[in-house]
């Protein structure tokens, strides 16, 4: 099977059934995407397919043939994401598991909609869990980023 | 700057001679005693290593699971030691002797403990470290060494200077000091200052290390089949239709189960689904467990004293006969899964009479204790490669060893190396909760309102019973961690007559330590019944507590300020209302004003937490506020929604979907104030989880006149 992730093909061995993050974890080797529930409740899983945030937990392999995969480690080169960038100026990680998830999460968003309310913040990053509370200093992060994003425009 | 260049980075520092490094420990009272450091070979007993390419290198005897410690522990160095904050590199330590918790005695980290457990020994670190640094610039300068100075990773002589790096080999040549004179604090530049994280460039690019991200060829994945009920066995079972899954190789029978030893993660899965059908357990008394029922024991035992006598002084029974007016309450708390972020999961590797772990965990020396003993090696060969935790809270640090010394089975069974990795659902269902908790407390007040009477009856399990720490922190049947927060209660301390006591039954469900530990049940009955007095005095909550309070000055700061900056003293906005609660734990006290509304479903809202904390030298004050808001986060999970029931021995809930935790919309704005004090340092990653329930719901009882006693809050809808 073949798929496109972070910018690069890859040919795949895998059973059509196995969730898109085990094939980027196990398969590919890529373990910035965390597995938190797996069944779509807590984010931690969170990639962009096609650029749309979704739940690689749930997602079978064969759903995606063909389509753009990006995981926290397409997202930047380095780190340098607007998002990525305003989460170590909030200070926002705890623990840290989770982060990945909100990131993809919040980038997500603010791509799509660069001035997002309080409201937009709140559901678009209801999904993902954090453990360890970092939650008031993600909103920050994301109207941080956002600004950032629309400064740069 | 991922785990993998670090671990580069330190091999090599090892490879180009090593320089400097310091490596000894303090005695718990003594000053810096140093131990000679190892000539050649750098010891692993190390807590700084400076490179000669200028990096210092911080060896944390604590694991960083959120809390901190990675940036905390390295300020405590790098202020002693006068480097550039730009080129320090922290690893978590391996397992040894010199990295024992300097108040334990055994490798840990728990119990908000690291800073200031560890603030004598790294800081010492420190200064050592410099000191041997100026001494070899002083040979290479012929001069005194007195009359040199350092600077952000400098020694400075007039004009002349060389950096750390450039010094490192000499410096490992140089007698190590006596004695060292640590910095007044007076003249920090980097203690008190509020710090970035220095792990948060690899936590935002996904390239920190998890236990649960471990790769290396030939480790294979393993999920085990438990007992559906606490305590049950395997009786018989039938691999045929697991070992038919592609991608699993072993079905391997084990302590706790059976492990379906497979390639990946999913092969594992569906294997050990494919097995669950097929096996037959011998359940054991377990089966007839109903969390319901339990509490309902629990109700009936509190009617009458514990066996555990915590507390006694005068007659409570005769105070509160004759009392102006008594209050009676009773408050619960349901069994509480940790569910850190990331599910549980070891890694281990059994070669050549040694045993290799790669885990996140909060208690390495019991880790290798007791996978010397499965595996059947000596203490010392067991590695343990301690990985970023994914959240602890507690789980990881179990007595038994339990994810540790399962994993080592596992290896040992199937002859291979083995990553074991629990679903949530095994998480969840897994036992080691916080355990139901149910206190009765029957208070006599005076004509005046203050309380003259005291009797409060706990009921619950005890965490440390049949453990090793039992014998320490069990005393004439009262486990320390059940009465924490009730027996060293200001408020109770000045009651002339009082009775606690303690009934510890036991039951199958395995239990432990959860952030906060004994805290999480008694501030909320602690707080709520003080909250109940008032009202009955007919007086405001906090002029109440601040008169209960008058000998306790911290206290006093602490209440004051967080109402001063809630706004106290002002009507809150329409339909909301405020609560507060103080409590004291880990040593630092913390009050809380909790501003609430109700909407059209019954359900609470919380707006507003104003916290002021005293948690005496505030290290790093940005780290302290985000432990604050994340524990009070953390508290509001178990208050607005989490609960673990079980029926017929089984536990009902199993994932996020039931078993629900905070969410990003239910998260209130958390104004955390930190109140700089002498007093002896104290904790900060618990002590706001505790107070947090009785704040809330004595903010609900103020908007609704409905008073919620048990967690998690629950409004009846009319
Ligand atoms: S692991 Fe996918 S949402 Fe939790
Ligand atoms: S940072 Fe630990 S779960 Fe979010």
């Amino acid at each position: 099977m073949r798929l496109n992730v972070n910018g690069t093909a890859r040919e795949v061995d895998a059973p059509g059934d196995m969730p898109l993050l085990w094939v980027i974890r196990d398969v590919l080797g890529l373990t910035g995407t965390k597995f938190g529930c797996g069944m779509a409740q807590c984010g931690a899983c969170t990639v962009h397919l096609d650029g749309q945030a979704v739940r690689s937990c749930v997602l079978p392999v064969s759903a995606v043939a063909g389509r753009m995969v990006t995981t926290i480690e397409g997202l930047s080169p380095d780190g340098s994401h607007p998002v990525q960038k305003a989460w170590v100026e909030a200070d926002v990680v705890q623990c840290g598991y989770c982060q990945p998830g909100q990131i993809m999460s919040a980038a997500a968003l603010i791509a799509h909609n660069p001035s997002p309310s309080d409201d937009d913040i709140d559901l678009a990053l209801a999904g993902n869990i954090c453990r360890c509370g970092t939650y008031q200093r993600v909103r920050e992060a994301v109207r941080k980023a956002a600004a950032q994003r629309r400064a740069e425009r | 700057m991922t785990a993998l260049t670090r671990r580069q980075l330190l091999q090599r520092s090892l490879l180009s001679g090593a320089g400097l490094f310091v490596a000894f420990h303090v005695p718990r009272k003594a000053r810096a005693v140093p131990e000679p450091a190892g000539k050649q070979v750098p010891h692993p007993n190390a807590f700084v290593r400076v490179a000669p390419d200028d990096t210092v290198t911080v060896l944390l005897a604590h694991s960083e699971m959120g809390q901190g410690v990675w940036t905390g522990l390295a300020m405590l160095i790098a202020e002693e030691l006068d480097c550039d904050w730009s080129k320090i590199h922290v690893e978590h330590a391996p397992a040894a002797p010199v990295y024992a918790h300097p108040a334990f005695g055994m490798q840990m980290t728990g119990g908000s403990t690291s800073t200031w457990s560890e603030f004598d020994r790294y800081r010492t670190a420190g200064a050592m470290a410099r000191a041997m640094l100026v001494d070899a610039a002083a040979a290479r300068w012929k001069t005194d060494p007195k009359k040199l100075r350092t600077e952000s990773g400098y020694v400075v002589h007039g004009k002349q200077r060389l950096s750390y790096g450039q010094l490192a080999l000499a410096a490992q040549a140089q007698q190590p000091p006596k004695k060292v004179t640590l910095k007044d604090r007076k003249r920090w530049k980097l203690l008190g200052k509020p710090t970035r994280r220095l792990d948060s460039p690899e936590k935002v690019t996904g390239k920190a290390q998890f236990g649960m991200d471990v790769r290396f060829p030939g480790l294979r994945t393993a999920l085990v089949a438990r007992s559906p009920v606490f305590g049950g066995k395997v009786k018989s079972f039938d691999a045929a239709e697991a070992k038919s899954v592609a991608g699993v190789e072993q079905v391997v029978q084990i302590p706790t189960g059976l492990a379906v030893v497979a390639r990946d993660f999913w092969s594992a899965k569906r294997g050990r689904d494919a097995l669950q059908i097929h096996v037959d357990w011998d359940l054991g008394p377990g089966a007839t467990l109903d969390s319901a029922a339990l509490l309902q024991d629990y109700r009936d035992k509190a009617k009458s004293k514990g066996p555990g006598i915590a507390a006694q002084k005068g007659d409570a029974e005769a105070a509160l006969a004759t009392a102006a007016k008594r209050v009676v309450a009773e408050y619960d708390v349901p069994y509480l899964a940790h569910a850190p972020m990331e599910p549980l999961n070891c890694a281990v590797k059994l070669e050549g009479g040694r045993c290799e772990i790669w885990t996140g965990t909060q208690f390495q020396t019991m880790d290798q204790m007791s996978a010397a003993k499965i595996a059947g090696v000596p203490q010392e060969n067991v590695v343990i490669h301690t990985q970023f935790l994914g959240g602890g809270f507690g789980r990881r640090a179990t007595p038994s060893s339990d994810f540790v010394s399962e994993a080592v089975h596992v290896a040992k069974a199937a002859g291979v190396p083995v990553k074991t990795v629990w679903t949530r659902e095994d998480d969840i269902q897994g036992g080691y909760y916080r355990p139901l908790f149910l206190h009765r407390i029957e208070v006599g007040l005076d004509g005046k309102g203050a309380p003259v009477a005291w009797k409060h009856t706990i009921v619950g399990q005890s965490i440390l019973a049949g453990t090793p720490f039992e014998q320490f922190m069990v005393k004439n049947g009262v486990d320390a961690t059940s009465v924490e927060g009730v027996t060293d209660s200001p408020y109770v301390e000045e009651v002339p007559a009082r009775l606690i006591t303690v009934h510890s039954p036991r039951t199958p469900v395995p239990v432990l330590w959860w952030r906060s530990v004994g805290n999480t049940h008694t501030a909320f009955a602690m707080e709520s019944i003080v909250d109940e007095l008032a009202y009955a005095a007919g007086r405001d909550p906090l002029e109440f507590r601040a008169a209960l309070l008058a000998h306790k000055p911290r206290h006093l700061r602490a209440l004051k300020t967080a109402a001063d900056k809630a706004g106290w003293a002002k009507a809150p906005p329409a339909g909301r209302a405020r609560g507060l609660a103080v409590h004291e734990s880990f040593g630092s006290i913390i009050a809380q004003v909790a501003e609430v509304s109700v909407d059209d479903d019954k359900r609470i809202q919380v707006h507003k937490v104003t916290c002021a904390v005293d948690c005496g030298t505030a290290i790093n004050p940005l780290g302290i506020e985000a432990q604050v808001q994340g524990a009070v986060a953390f508290g509001l999970s178990a208050v607005l929604h989490s609960e673990l029931t079980l029926k017929d021995g089984r536990v009902e809930q199993s994932n996020f979907h039931d078993y629900r935790v905070l969410r990003l919309p239910d998260m209130p704005e958390v104004q955390v104030q930190v109140l700089e004090s002498d007093a002896k340092m104290g904790g900060i990653g618990e002590p706001a989880t505790a107070p947090i329930s009785a704040a809330v719901a004595n903010a609900v009882y103020a908007l609704t006149k409905q008073r919620l006693r048990s967690l998690p809050l629950r409004l009846a809808v009319a």
